[in-house]
């Protein structure tokens, strides 16, 4: 039996979490004191109305695509990957060592390599969580969480110390040589003397995340391995029973979610920075779980809720700039999102599968299933 | 490095593992009671800021402790209202509680004081003061002229804010309330088997919720402690990870409330540690990386959570929601 | 005239739309034995938790002892004097039994004036009804049979009056389930009202003194066990008389198959489930496992299957198999030409939340037929195979996109027989294959096993239902505690030579003395109970 026809699932669903987190919002706004209706037109204004802000916007939501695939390809294996802030920053030093000790003739061939860099930096700090939960059965949450901090001092470590340029007060690496420069969104869309996307960041790797939306949709829904992961997430008793193993399975879940997660550093470290700098992370790993949640792990969900959120961030600063009102806000709207979209799932489900339930009697199905869904 | 040094070290120690304490204890809590609790962290943040808020208002450190246990336990009701009533997922309601914390102080603060995300400076009967105990000696001079026992008694038991005595008396009190009365009999079943405890005809979710709800008070104090006690005032992301490391401190004591003494005691002297870094050259002889000092509490739970050494087991029946199941 | 003890009255409750009781009215006699007997998913389970609080009904009114009563929760139920044993205990793992017997029931705020009270509770209780447990014992280190006489003592201990018992042989072996009886008469003798429901004929003509029968969410039938026999309560279960004779040719056996010697298996927590087997199969025979749940069986199928590890020698068309890899070599084993039903379809037979079609290339999905290319999977040509299938297995609805959990448990088991069969494996492993599936479907499954092995195939087949077991096999193995107790031929044996030989006793007299038998039983149920 179906309960809801499966556009509400994908669509209705996160949409009405969507509103009841900007109702929130919107009361929020309300009692400091400002007028919700202008917070929203000046932030679609200074987001959407312009490439300016357009450019800020989908940088931002390159670093959320990332972040969002991380958690989703691990989600569909039914590992929590909560750790894409530190992979994410690992990502960072393996940029940071193949952009500043390889000499690059071009910066596509630095793009090849720092995306490798990024990649296998991230897919390494997975691995050790993955391989305790894979062997120790310790809880990746916790584990993943542990390794945030790990990295956290690690790169603290390193960025006042042994990678800091000598006589520098920065904590932060020397500037990366300029044939690793990305083009941005203004060297490529701007023609003639017509200017787009003036001094914004956003640039190149945009097209990357894309393409690795599309991977993750191939990999996951049209290869072996996708399939096996997926089985596995859904009952590891039948993996074990079909032949599929877990210890493989988890470790090149988790390998590809960090490997994601890290890239989301061609992004801000070379991309934008062009130095690795202390946090340059900057939560984007923790946004990460809002957009899978409201993307519901699917690649092409995680590439909207990635775009929205970029709205967000880059529509909360302008907030911030014309306002009293602090950036933080948004930090609100994504904690107001990953609980309706994540925690609060069944509050908005239920009563939506009752008014679904009752517009449309189903033909009668077996009562087997029916009793097996509230322990699914 | 002579016994004062020590002294001073342990006392530190002490201040800086109270906080940890009333978190881990929180969390013990919870999780014993089958609620995963990461959201510690976000409840102490909220707990900090309006203890704060409400004690510059109101000039009464007290009061503002009242009211920041009460913002820990709206926190508590969420993350119990979606994982105890709507079987949400317990570890996304955490993460989504920490955010909210996070962000609802700053926003708040901000049009409250409009200081940048942070309260006035508390003053006077606006923070908790050190309680001096009798025959204790206060000034620096005093103590460094005194005899060891006295510097014992001045220094490290002696002078700390009542908080920090009650966080030392909680322990004891959780240990008899877990083993020794129904509630915690109860309690602990429920985390271990719900359903034992359904068909006993004893309330699942009222036990659950009677635990959030603790978690929320413990959390609440912790936060009060934070920003009126060790602190003179609320700060932007002034938690600074504690409520983690309180979980990484649940983990290390395998959810028993003598250990968490143990490992936050552990914990808190990392901190005192890293916070003098000219003493550990000088005891060492060489010198040690802060920000090594300041992973180990990560990387040793991380290796207890490997099962290198010992165990930890945690409840059976934690982060599942429970549903009726013949 | 005095009240029944349980009068229930027109009761009804849906789940969703799916009407699980209808109208149901039963009246209990104080003092009496009740049992309520139909076949898995009848509605009986869910007729008892209403009556224990449990679900709130959607119609209807509970009498207890002539007194119109509320129950919206166990807490109501058990103040009524209600006490219920589930199938699946609740109990708390790594609580001592006294513990476990105060829980819920306790006197006051503080634990110790509970716990001594209810050891000198105990203490009586166990002397007056054959229940004799040790109050100390931590639960997770006691037997099944154990286990459930702390169920028992929890509602005692509550002060029932009515005890409920679902399903509560399931797990126990013959001698088990007889000690068993054994206390539910003492318990009438007191005055007890107890309500025993069962799908199992015999323990209802054994012990009960009336009878209801469910079919479907209905009451059909309620009448003194005196006045009835086996075939008619089985034809009311049912709705049609039974034939569980499956017609089949004498088997022509050729080639051995499958050889396996002196297997050992031993479990993650260093017990011995497998203590040294050995047996044959031949091409073209089946080859059946009897035996009470949780003594290796299921261990026997999971090592043969690929996924547990063992000591000893498996040779698969005189070939060995290795048997010391990962847990996870269930795809080698395919290759090698072992098919697979496992005994829960639910759990690891099938990907509830996959579409049929998913689920049909489950474990062949590195089949190459099922490829585009060196990447990529040719979804389009799985659905083909499906409706292929599941046209020739009469899978309803025949539709290769919906999920496994949106079909009846016979069509489930359909698919997954018909995955495994149609790969024309040279060894078929099946366990449990009609555990829960309505009677169409049992036939049907029975003919394609036997067709099977008419097409010279050999097929292992484990089931804890004897009638099974004794319809279906060309041979039958006994296995008791790890180990095979004997072998016979189904025309050459009865239920009762079976039975002993399930409970640890051969003919050559016993094997081990009687006590150490119920250890011994007690300490494999009490693990079984656990995969449960």
């Amino acid at each position: 039996m179906q309960k809801m026809p499966a556009w509400a699932e994908v669509v209705l669903v996160p949409l009405i979490s969507l509103i009841l987190a900007a109702l929130i919002s919107a009361i929020v706004i309300l009692a400091i004191g400002e007028n919700p209706w202008t917070a929203l037109k000046l932030m679609v204004d200074g987001a959407l109305g312009s490439t300016y802000g357009w450019g800020y916007t989908l940088y931002y939501a390159t670093n959320f695509v990332f972040t969002g695939l991380a958690v989703a390809v691990a989600y569909h294996a039914r590992l929590f990957n909560i750790g894409g802030e530190g992979q994410a920053a690992l990502g960072g030093l393996g940029v940071a060592l193949v952009c500043l000790y390889i000499p690059w003739p071009h910066w596509s061939l630095a793009l090849i390599g720092a995306t490798a860099g990024a990649a296998i930096a991230g897919a390494a700090w997975a691995a050790i969580p993955a391989f305790l939960q894979a062997k120790r059965g310790s809880h990746i949450v916790i584990t993943t969480i542990m390794f945030n901090f790990i990295a956290a001092a690690f790169l603290n470590y390193l960025l006042v110390g042994p990678l800091k340029p000598t006589g520098s007060m920065d904590p932060a690496t020397a500037g990366f040589p300029q044939t690793t420069f990305l083009p941005t969104f203004q060297d490529m869309f701007s023609f003639g003397e017509t200017v787009l996307f003036r001094g914004t960041p956003a640039n190149v790797t945009f097209f990357v995340a894309v393409a690795a939306c599309v991977l993750v949709w191939l990999i996951i829904w049209r290869t072996r391995l996708g399939y096996e992961i997926r089985a596995f997430g859904h009952s590891q008793p039948a993996a074990r029973y079909a032949g599929i193993g877990p210890t493989w399975i988890i470790m090149i879940t988790m390998l590809m979610s960090g490997g994601l997660a890290g890239l989301m550093a061609i992004n801000n470290v070379m991309g934008e920075a062009e130095r690795l700098i202390l946090n340059s992370v900057e939560g984007a790993g923790f946004i990460g779980i809002a957009v899978a949640l409201m993307g519901r792990s699917h690649p092409f969900g995680v590439l909207l809720a990635a775009i929205l959120f970029g709205f967000l961030y880059q529509g909360g600063a302008e907030l911030a700039f014309w306002t009293t009102i602090p950036r933080e806000l948004i930090v609100v709207i994504q904690a107001l999102v990953i609980l309706f979209t994540g925690a609060l799932d069944n509050m908005v489900r239920m009563p939506l599968e009752a008014i679904f339930g009752r517009l449309s009697r189903p033909p009668k199905p077996d009562r087997r299933s029916a009793q097996s869904e509230p322990s699914a | 490095m002579d016994y004062l040094a020590i002294l001073q070290i342990l006392d530190s120690t002490i201040r800086l593992a109270t906080p940890l304490l009333l978190a881990c204890l929180a969390g013990l809590y919870s999780e014993r009671a089958g609620i995963f609790d990461i959201g510690l962290e976000g409840k102490m943040l909220a707990a900090a800021f309006f203890s704060a808020a409400v004690a510059y208002t109101s000039g009464n450190a007290w009061v503002g402790m009242m009211a920041g246990i009460g913002a820990s336990l709206v926190l508590s009701a969420v993350h119990g209202i979606a994982s105890i009533t709507f079987r949400g997922n317990q570890l996304i309601s955490g993460v989504a509680i920490n955010f909210l914390a996070a962000g609802l102080t700053v926003v708040v603060s901000q049009s409250w004081f409009a200081q940048g995300g942070r309260t006035p400076q508390l003053s006077g009967d606006g923070r908790f003061n050190p309680i001096v105990w009798p025959g204790a000696v206060e000034r620096t001079r005093d103590i460094m002229q005194a005899d060891p026992g006295q510097q014992l008694y001045s220094e490290l038991i002696s002078g700390h804010t009542s908080l920090v005595y009650i966080a030392l008396l909680i322990v004891p009190l959780t240990w008899w309330v877990l083993f020794r009365t129904r509630f915690g009999l109860r309690l602990r079943a429920v985390g271990e088997n719900p359903a034992a405890v359904d068909t006993a005809g004893v309330s699942v979710v009222g036990l659950r919720f009677a635990a959030v709800a603790i978690a929320g008070v413990l959390c609440g104090i912790a936060g009060a402690y934070l920003a009126t006690a060790l602190q003179a005032g609320f700060t932007k992301d002034m938690t600074a990870g504690r409520g983690y490391i309180a979980l990484a401190a649940l983990i290390f004591a395998k959810w028993r409330p003598w250990y968490a003494l143990g490992a936050t005691m552990l914990f808190g002297f990392l901190q005192a540690v890293a916070l003098r870094p000219d003493m550990i050259e000088g005891t060492l002889g060489w010198d040690v990386q802060i920000q090594l000092l300041d992973a180990l509490p990560y990387i040793l739970t991380v290796i207890i959570l490997a099962g290198f050494v010992g165990k930890a087991i945690p409840p059976r029946a934690g982060g599942e929601p429970y549903v009726k199941e013949r | 005239m005095t009240a029944p003890a349980i009068e229930l009255k027109g009761i009804s409750k849906a789940f969703g739309p799916v009407q699980a009781n209808k109208d149901i009215s039963i009246r209990v006699m104080p003092g009496t034995i009740h049992g309520i007997i139909g076949e898995n998913g009848a509605g009986k389970s869910t007729l008892m938790s209403i009556l224990y609080g449990f679900y709130k009904a959607d119609a209807g009114e509970i009498w207890i002892n002539g007194q119109r009563t509320e129950i919206p929760d166990s807490q109501a139920a058990i103040g009524a004097g209600i006490g219920m044993v589930f199938q699946h205990f609740k109990l708390v793992e790594n609580f001592t039994v006294l513990e476990n017997i105060v829980l819920g029931a306790e006197d006051s705020a503080l634990l110790m004036p509970s716990l001594s009270r209810a050891r000198r509770e105990l203490k009586a209780l166990a002397e007056e009804y054959e229940l004799s447990v040790d109050p100390d014992a931590r639960i997770e280190d006691i037997g099944v049979g154990m286990q459930q006489r702390v169920e028992i003592l929890k509602a005692l201990y509550r002060g029932a009056d009515i005890l409920i018992l679902d399903e509560p042989t399931g797990v126990l072996t013959p001698a088990e389930a007889d000690h068993l009886f054994r206390i539910l008469e003492g318990l009438k003798r007191e005055g007890k009202t107890i309500i025993l429901i069962t799908h199992k004929l015999r323990e209802i003509m054994e012990i009960t003194d009336t009878v209801s029968v469910m079919r479907r969410g209905e009451m059909t039938a309620t009448v003194k066990t005196s006045e009835t026999d086996p075939a008619e309560l089985a034809e009311l279960m049912v709705g049609r008389k039974v034939l569980l004779r499956v017609d089949k040719a004498p088997a022509t056996p050729g080639a051995t198959i499958l050889q396996v010697r002196d297997l050992h298996v031993t479990d993650d927590k260093g017990v011995e489930r497998i203590k040294g087997i050995s047996f044959d199969i031949r091409a073209g025979e089946i080859l059946g496992i009897a035996g009470v749940a949780g003594n290796g069986q299921s261990e026997l199928l999971e090592v043969l299957g690929g996924y547990e590890v063992a000591r000893g020698e498996v040779l698969m068309n005189g070939e060995p198999i290795d048997l010391s890899g990962s847990k996870s070599d269930g795809r080698s084993r395919r290759r090698r030409g072992i098919a697979h039903v496992p005994e829960d379809r639910q759990r690891e037979g099938l990907i509830m939340d996959f579409a049929a079609w998913e689920n049909v290339a489950f474990g062949y999905h590195d089949d190459p037929g099922y490829q585009s290319n060196a990447l990529l999977m040719d979804n389009s040509a799985i659905r083909a195979d499906t409706a292929r299938k599941m046209e020739r297995f009469d899978v309803r609805p025949p539709n290769p996109a919906l999920a496994a959990k949106n079909f009846s448990g016979g069509n489930q088991q359909k698919i997954v027989v018909a995955r495994e069969i149609e790969r024309n494996p040279d060894l078929l492993l099946v366990g449990q294959p009609t555990r829960g599936v309505d009677i169409g479907a049992i036939e049907f499954i029975h003919q394609q096993i036997v067709a099977l092995r008419d097409q010279g195939k050999a097929i292992l087949l484990v089931s804890v239902e004897l009638d099974e077991i004794m319809s279906l096999s060309d041979r039958i193995a006994v296995m008791f505690d790890g180990r095979i107790m004997g072998e016979r031929l189904p025309s050459e044996t009865d239920a009762k030579e079976l039975g002993l030989l399930m409970a640890g006793i051969t003919d050559t007299g016993r094997a081990h003395g009687v006590g150490e038998v119920e250890e011994n039983l007690a300490h494999a149920g009490g693990d079984a109970a656990k995969e449960v």
